[in-house]
């Protein structure tokens, strides 16, 4: 079953000065919205296939518009992260269901390999609710100085029978990042965490 | 004297509000600008020379968020302005936007003929302003009455001011509540 898409929300970040310095290039982040109707709401539903297949179809879509928003090519996106907030009428597996069965692989192809885990967050919430998505890099998830996260917020969503998914996606780490660990030009990117 | 630090551009695509789906999606952008405000902290009695300075700004905003919806001038059929001062600001800081950021818009969209709406609010950061949205040659169109949230999480800082541009192409998504439509208006003296 193909996603009820009621609107979708691209947003582009670009912090080009922090503390005063010129951050070259300018750190980019890019965070695709899509608020969905929830099939299940209002029931208790054992088998939660319908929410798996729409993760399945909104991992690709909102990967794909992160990376087109930033203007890049896939292989240059450096860092991604997920969530979910579930309207009232819903129940936190839903955003479980949609989050982490299969909405990893297609985001992984938009944004070519993606050997690490996808950060993610979840929670209920209305319309207003803000989730700071995490971040993560994409194929090795110590690597220090790209751990972060984005805020995302709809105004008027989550409705009651309604679900908000973000993705995020950068093409780069925090603006002056200088806590040390792993270096992104040190890792292996095989076994996803160095 | 102008000095961006960080830029937050956002596109909603609206495709339905649980009513029968409009032919075309309505889009709806808003681009927010953080700068450093040149009178944090002070009263400063001229803001002349900021509001001059800020003229190039509009312009360059309102051509990225037309990239950003993807969108031909001509395809804009609302827009909206508005400020947020950080807190060692004062409201008038705000107002400087009014003439760099309505004119710079009017002319990258073909010198549209209705004024531009606008709010402004001195603020902490993260945050939200409403930024109002009228049709574009034509106030009085009442399908076009609209606003669109807009923030940048962590801004403005005491010293900063967010600046915003926002454009529509179209009315609400469920339009139907009468008055002017759009097209009935003449777009001879900006109102009807």
């Amino acid at each position: 079953m193909a996603a009820d898409i009621r609107k979708l929300i691209v947003i582009v970040d670009e912090t080009r000065k922090e503390m005063g310095r010129v951050v070259d290039p300018p750190a980019r982040r890019a965070l695709a919205i899509a608020v969905i109707a929830n099939p299940y709401a209002g029931r208790y539903v054992e088998k939660l296939d319908e929410l798996i297949d729409i993760g399945e179809e909104l991992g690709g879509l909102l990967g794909a518009e992160c990376v087109r928003a930033l203007g890049i090519a896939p292989g240059q996106a450096e860092s991604y992260g997920k969530a979910a907030i579930v309207g009232e009428a819903g129940e936190l597996e839903h955003a479980a269901a949609i989050l982490h069965p299969k909405l990893g692989a297609p985001l992984r192809r938009a944004v070519e390999k993606g050997a690490a885990l996808v950060p993610s967050a979840k929670k209920m919430g209305g319309p207003g609710t803000a989730i700071d998505v995490p971040l993560g890099h994409k194929d090795a998830a110590y690597v220090r100085s790209h751990f972060d996260a984005i805020e995302a917020r709809v105004a008027d969503a989550p409705r009651a029978n309604e679900i908000v998914v973000a993705v995020a996606v950068t093409a780069s780490g925090r603006p002056l990042a200088r806590v040390g660990g792993l270096q992104k030009n040190e890792i292996k990117g095989e076994d996803g965490l160095r | 004297m102008i000095d961006i630090r960080r830029l937050w551009t956002q596109v909603e695509t609206i495709h339905h509000e649980f009513g029968p789906r409009p032919p075309r999606p309505q889009r709806r952008g808003a681009i927010a600008a953080v700068l450093t405000n040149p009178y944090a902290g002070r009263y400063e009695p001229n803001l002349l020379p900021f509001m001059e300075a800020l003229n190039p700004l509009g312009v360059e905003l309102a051509r990225a968020l037309l990239a950003a919806l993807r969108a031909q001038p001509h395809e804009i059929e609302g827009y909206g302005k508005g400020a947020i001062v950080g807190s060692a600001g004062e409201l008038e800081h705000g107002a400087c936007w009014h003439v760099p950021g309505g004119y710079g818009m009017r002319q990258v969209l073909g010198n549209t003929k209705a004024i531009v709406p606008s709010a402004k609010k001195v603020g902490a950061p993260g945050a939200k302003l409403d930024v109002p949205i009228t049709h574009v040659n034509a106030s009085y169109v009442r399908s076009h009455f609209d606003a669109v949230e807009v923030y940048v999480p962590g801004h403005p800082h005491a010293d900063e001011i967010v600046f915003v541009l926002a454009m529509t192409t179209g009315p609400r998504v469920h339009e139907r509540v009468g008055g002017l439509r759009a097209s009935e208006i003449k777009g001879e003296d900006g109102l009807r």
